[in-house]
């Protein structure tokens, strides 16, 4: 059918919105508060969901996945919460230092890629550090529903322990949190121990964290299907490298400091894409021809595609004398 | 445009009829003289004034009756509308993105006033007029999903989505092609669609789930599909094969213009902001083979596609037996000359048939 046929936009739709506050939580996190710059209610979302704000850092465009951790029910206002990040690339510095109440910056409309189970009896969370941030909106949404969750949260000193008095003092009984400074682990082979049939767990923190969520809950029996995790793979810098578009006719060069996605937005060639993390699959870019090796980081490839036949441009790089891809 | 309800049935004495407005606004599903399975998605972003795709949610001249019918096909069968118990919340989302799209797309039809969670909801064509508390199901008179596509057109499919699947875990289905939510309850994208013949070899439905797993929030999508059907009945289900069936053979070359229908499906697909789970709203629109062929255009081309149609598709849509007698009947507007590409009827500038039967 062509009705109307209009060519797919990269990404989410986008929201244009105001910088409402920055509120520093502690030495690494910080939250930010946006509300809509054209008045109207933001879209409700399901808890879990992020939004991929987009940054103009002096000419340079970066687009950076958040989760989104105010109430999904509340369409006044959407935040989020960063950690700082002095090793990484620059979004998350570029968040602390040079964002203010009152900027104008551009969202897109939440995407889920960790939404809840809502056919679970009971809802078991671990996070670590700031990977509480899907969590607050996920603990929100079941509060209005009467949902049965509890929370186990780790974090490394009772300074860093982000929303761990918010989150204790609204729900005393459902809260554990666990200080890594005083030696204090999740104890997890216990908890996952004797959870109510129709249990699911949930797991946003570190990729060890994760990895060991899914390790020890598979050891004690648990289907996958039941055990959930969201690992945001943020792109890493690595050694520049060229890549030939075949489509585009084009040979361009990928800097640094600057993803293979990065690089083609930045030569005006645009990929389609969601998640900018490895796990949505949207950017998902065919190789036509190659002599080298691939560096891939994405959690969508099955491994017989990464021989060779595709690439994740979002999160994964190439070293080698040549690489050609379909864009 | 205010829109004159027609009063007609979809059963027994067959009064449903299409005005020339209808006619002419007819989501023909060919773009050109043949057809095969395609993964055809475009947004769902608004279509040229007064077509089919213009709004989130049509309404014609048939709503009322229309609704009519899917009471009346309730009331003998309440399996037809189902919602498993995770699924409420989603139900709720419909009822949202229903009753903001048509009280925005028609607001002489349907208002909708909100405050806070107490919301009143007008239906002026079906004089309805309540005022509930939004996630509080207690007041409403059925569940939400139920209680508003008792107010929309067309089949409802309410899909959850996990685990890199989607799941038939709710629904409204009484206009539907010859499947059975009854039985598909439950199932995920691939077995539902395990009778489909071809497509599966061509690796349409892997393809059409990755796609249907990344429909955004404000993005919604859309595609055609399209059957026969033998007099107009909306209900050509399963479970009333019985009933329906037999009426197959009762084709004669003399009632073939109005008995045959050509069955066109608008399937549009929204992402749900609250539960995350996919509808998809499938709307049945029905036109007679001699209706149709008003349209030099589309005369010309229906023939074509009948007569090229793979006999596994003839098949799989319930009209290879009949299929000589369509070709004799359609041949008779096809002359031969070029069709113009595109589904839209160009009548202003198509020439007309030069051909006398």
């Amino acid at each position: 059918m062509s009705a109307a046929p209009q060519k797919a936009k990269p990404g989410a739709e986008q929201i244009d919105v105001t910088v409402s506050a920055v509120v520093p939580l502690n030495d690494l996190v910080t939250r930010f508060e946006f509300t809509r710059t054209d008045g109207q209610p933001f879209p409700p979302f399901s808890g879990g969901a992020h939004t991929v704000v987009t940054m103009n850092d002096d000419g340079r465009t970066r687009l950076n996945p958040y989760s989104l951790m105010s109430d999904p029910a509340d369409t006044s206002t959407y935040a989020i919460s960063v950690r700082r990040d002095d090793a990484g690339r620059g979004g998350s510095l570029f968040m602390h230092t040079r964002v203010k109440a009152g900027d104008q910056m551009t969202i897109t409309y939440p995407v889920n890629l960790f939404s809840l189970d809502l056919r679970a009896r009971k809802h078991v969370f671990f996070a670590g550090g700031i990977g509480i941030t899907p969590f607050m909106s996920m603990i929100a949404q079941l509060e209005r529903s009467n949902g049965n969750w509890e929370l186990h949260y780790s974090v490394r000193t009772e300074t860093l322990g982000t929303y761990v008095d918010e989150l204790r003092y609204k729900f005393p009984n459902k809260v554990h949190v666990y200080y890594d400074d005083q030696s204090q682990s999740i104890p997890l082979e216990d908890l996952l121990d004797g959870q109510p049939l129709g249990t699911n767990a949930y797991v946003c923190g570190p990729k060890g964290m994760i990895d060991w969520v899914h390790a020890t809950a598979s050891a004690a029996g648990w289907p996958d299907a039941q055990v959930h995790s969201e690992e945001f793979t943020a792109p890493q810098p690595g050694k520049p490298f060229e890549v030939r578009l075949c489509k585009s006719d084009k040979t361009i060069q990928v800097g640094e400091n600057e993803s293979l996605l990065e690089a083609l937005e930045r030569e005006g060639v645009n990929a389609p894409f969601l998640c900018r993390g490895g796990a949505c699959g949207q950017c998902e870019t065919d190789v036509v021809a190659f002599e080298g090796e691939f560096i891939h980081r994405d959690h969508w490839l099955e491994p017989e595609q990464k021989a060779g036949e595709k690439i994740m441009p979002c999160v994964s790089r190439f070293i080698g004398p040549s690489l050609e891809i379909d864009r | 445009m205010t829109i004159q309800f027609n009063e007609e049935t979809f059963r027994d004495d067959y009064s449903f009829y299409n005005s020339d407005w209808a006619i002419k606004r007819f989501p023909f599903p060919f773009h050109e003289d043949s057809y095969m399975y395609a993964v055809n998605m475009e947004q769902h972003r608004g279509g040229p004034e007064g077509s089919v795709y213009e709004k989130r949610f049509d309404v014609d001249e048939h709503y009322v009756s229309e609704m009519r019918d899917r009471a009346m096909v309730l009331a003998d069968d309440p399996l037809r509308c189902q919602s498993l118990p995770h699924m409420t919340l989603a139900g709720w989302d419909l009822l949202e993105l229903i009753m903001v799209s048509k009280s925005e797309d028609y607001p002489d039809l349907f208002e909708l006033h909100r405050d806070g969670d107490t919301w009143r909801w007008v239906n002026k064509p079906l004089g309805i007029d309540d005022t509930f508390t939004f996630l509080d199901e207690t007041t409403l008179p059925y569940g939400p999903m139920e209680y508003i596509t008792r107010q929309a057109q067309g089949d409802f499919c309410v899909l959850d989505q996990r685990d890199e699947m989607l799941w038939m875990d709710a629904g409204m289905v009484t206009t539907q092609a010859d499947w059975s939510l009854d039985f598909d309850i439950g199932m995920n994208f691939f077995e539902w669609h395990a009778p489909v013949p071809l497509a599966h070899e061509m690796g349409i439905f892997k393809r059409a789930l990755k796609f249907l797993l990344n429909i955004q929030q404000g993005a919604p999508a859309r595609r055609l599909n399209w059957t026969m059907t033998v007099n107009p009945l909306l209900d050509t289900s399963p479970e009333n094969y019985h009933k329906w069936g037999i009426q197959k053979t009762t084709l004669t070359p003399e009632n073939i213009g109005s008995k045959q229908h050509l069955r066109v499906e608008l399937q549009t697909f929204f992402r749900l902001p609250r539960s995350n789970a996919l509808v998809f709203p499938i709307r049945c629109y029905l036109c007679s083979f001699q209706d149709l062929m008003t349209m030099p255009k589309w005369g010309r081309r229906l023939h074509r596609v009948v007569r090229d149609l793979p006999v596994e598709l003839a098949t799989y849509k319930g009209f290879i037996d009949n299929r000589p007698m369509m070709l004799d009947y359609l041949s008779q507007f096809d002359d031969g000359l070029p069709t113009s590409p595109g589904v839209f009827p160009e009548f202003d500038t198509e020439p007309p048939l030069t051909k006398s039967s």
